[in-house]
């Protein structure tokens, strides 16, 4: 790997950076495509769902090739209490035409995606750590690669090195992530026959089905999830790190406890664990977005926090910032200009999109989950709503007006009083509303 | 179909390196380290801290290259890389 240089070197074969690759090669510039694993998707976790919209943007029909798990029919909402339920969902059959979102296994998917970029041009660089930016005067001008002689120089670096990335950390662009920015999540892949999945989620061929998680979270903020794929199933639950340090609980653990709740059990029991995985998760949100731009450099996807975690979706979001960094560097290469001032093009094109209108809706909400509520939020409150959902359905004789009044009293205790629930909803209001 | 953690990370497929990614900056530090949050916070059990010799272990083979112990050291006491390119663990599913 002699010197060699590049219009644009892409650190990460994630769906941010393949999504920059491929924009960029097939835009005829001479791109790089650099990925620490084996292959690209090898290190790569997720919940999963991956969204049709954003990704056809980039290729249109994509979902008639790519390998993906299940089409979403159906997402669910459980509110978990110790051994009971308060469930909220919507089925419908319209999201199969066209398909809203899948399920998907990122070792499959990311390297279809990344074949693509290859296919538009892309030069892969697999099995190849960035170690550091190279830089002249103050401006990105390539990578330093852990490969012998494996200095890369590029007009443009395009940093998608997803949510640790020490390269943005480098640039000095984010202090160090705090522990309440971010949320370790563990997963397992459950694998089952196809048929028992699907009398189990109540679906045919190739539909699925989504059920997130609130509570059994030991007091943790976090959220679990359960996910149909082809021939497995995905649970995980994440949890916030800095209720999880000061909980010194094992991340296992909170998931093995999930794994036992009855509601859960007996979708799973009878499974083989394949895999057993662990990823971080970008908490922050609008407010810990870095700097996205500068002197011959971008940053997309989770690098940049781009994660709405009220919506679980990050693909998406990285998929569109990589495609407006690719289209950035196209338009740089033009004028010839790689200077900060060129690439804050960039800036411009993600806060036009839906990325930055999402995460400013949702500003608040990182303040609300890391307010030292999560006890209330992830705990006593949900295993109030199913005291007081237990109470309203059970008929033994005490009348339904005394019955309302238990009901609510569970609410009301759990958050502290009137004052507290009042101020909890005006809170979460404008957390979900900034 | 409870599961021990060795059980669990059986499943991961690793090329370990034959030097550590992971690197306790300061063994002193560890020492001194009121309540070892390393022992519990890691999703693969790379942290132990043995008391008769006053040390951490650090089982960097069972590394899962999450980033939580970078972040959550309190003392920021642990010095985490990559593995070297192509090394480390390779998921089968993701």
């Amino acid at each position: 790997m002699a010197e060699e240089r590049f219009d644009v070197v892409v650190v990460g074969a994630g769906p941010a950076g393949t999504a920059a690759a491929y924009t960029a090669a097939k835009g005829g510039l001479k791109v790089a495509l650099i990925e620490r694993g084996e292959f690209p998707g090898a290190k790569n976790v997720f919940g999963g769902v991956l969204y049709r919209k954003q990704l056809e943007d980039l290729i249109p029909d994509f979902w008639k090739e790519a390998p993906l798990e299940r089409a979403i029919v159906e997402q669910r909402l459980w509110i978990l209490g110790e051994d009971s339920a308060v469930t909220f969902g919507h089925r419908n059959y319209k999201y199969k035409e066209p398909p809203n979102c899948w399920t998907g296994l990122r070792v499959k998917f990311d390297q279809w995606f990344a074949s693509k970029a290859e296919q538009a041009g892309a030069i892969p660089i697999y099995e190849t750590v960035v170690t550091e930016l190279l830089r002249e005067n103050g401006r990105v001008v390539g990578v330093r690669t852990d490969r012998e002689d494996g200095d890369l120089r590029a007009n443009i670096v395009i940093i998608a090195d997803g949510v640790n990335s020490l390269l943005g950390k480098s640039l000095g662009i984010h202090r160090e992530w705090q522990p309440d920015q971010v949320s370790l999540a563990v997963k397992e892949i459950i694998a089952l026959p196809r048929q028992t999945i699907q009398d189990r989620f109540n679906l045919d061929d190739n539909e699925g089905c989504t059920i997130e998680l609130i509570g059994q979270t030991c007091g943790m903020a976090g959220l679990g999830f359960l996910y149909t794929n082809q021939e497995t199933l995905s649970i995980g639950v994440g949890v916030m790190v800095s209720d999880l340090r000061k909980k010194r609980i094992k991340p296992y653990d909170v998931l093995e406890g999930i794994k036992r709740h009855p509601m859960i059990h007996r979708l799973i029991q009878g499974g083989e664990v394949k895999e057993y995985s662990a990823h971080l998760i970008p908490e922050g949100g609008f407010d810990s977005i870095p700097p996205l731009a500068g002197d011959g450099w971008m940053i997309c996807g989770d690098a940049a926090q781009m994660v709405n975690a009220v919506h679980r979706e990050g693909t998406n979001l990285a998929i569109t910032s990589g495609r407006l960094a690719g289209e950035t560097a196209i338009a740089a290469h033009a004028k010839g200009d790689f200077s900060a001032g060129a690439l804050e093009d960039y800036s411009k094109a993600v806060r036009a999109s839906f990325i930055y209108k999402d995460l400013k809706k949702y500003r608040g909400v990182h303040g609300l989950l890391a307010s030292g509520d999560s006890e209330m939020l992830f705990e006593k409150l949900p295993q109030a709503l199913n005291n007081a959902a237990y109470e309203m359905l059970l008929v033994d004789g005490v009348p339904k007006k005394e019955k309302q009044k238990i009901a609510f009293r569970h609410v009301r205790d759990a958050a502290g009083g009137n004052l507290n629930l009042l101020r909890l909803f005006l809170k979460g209001w404008r957390a979900m509303n900034g | 179909m409870s599961q021990s953690i060795e059980e669990r990370l059986f499943t991961i497929r690793y090329k370990a390196d034959d030097k550590s990614h992971l690197i306790i900056k300061d063994q002193g530090v560890c020492e001194t380290c009121r309540d070892k949050d390393c022992n519990y916070f890691c999703p693969a059990d790379v942290y132990l801290w043995h008391e008769a010799e006053k040390m951490t272990s650090v089982a960097y083979e069972n590394c899962v290259e999450c980033g939580t112990c970078r972040l959550a050291c309190p003392h920021y006491n642990i010095e985490w890389l990559y593995p070297t390119g192509g090394y480390g663990i390779t998921y089968k599913y993701g």
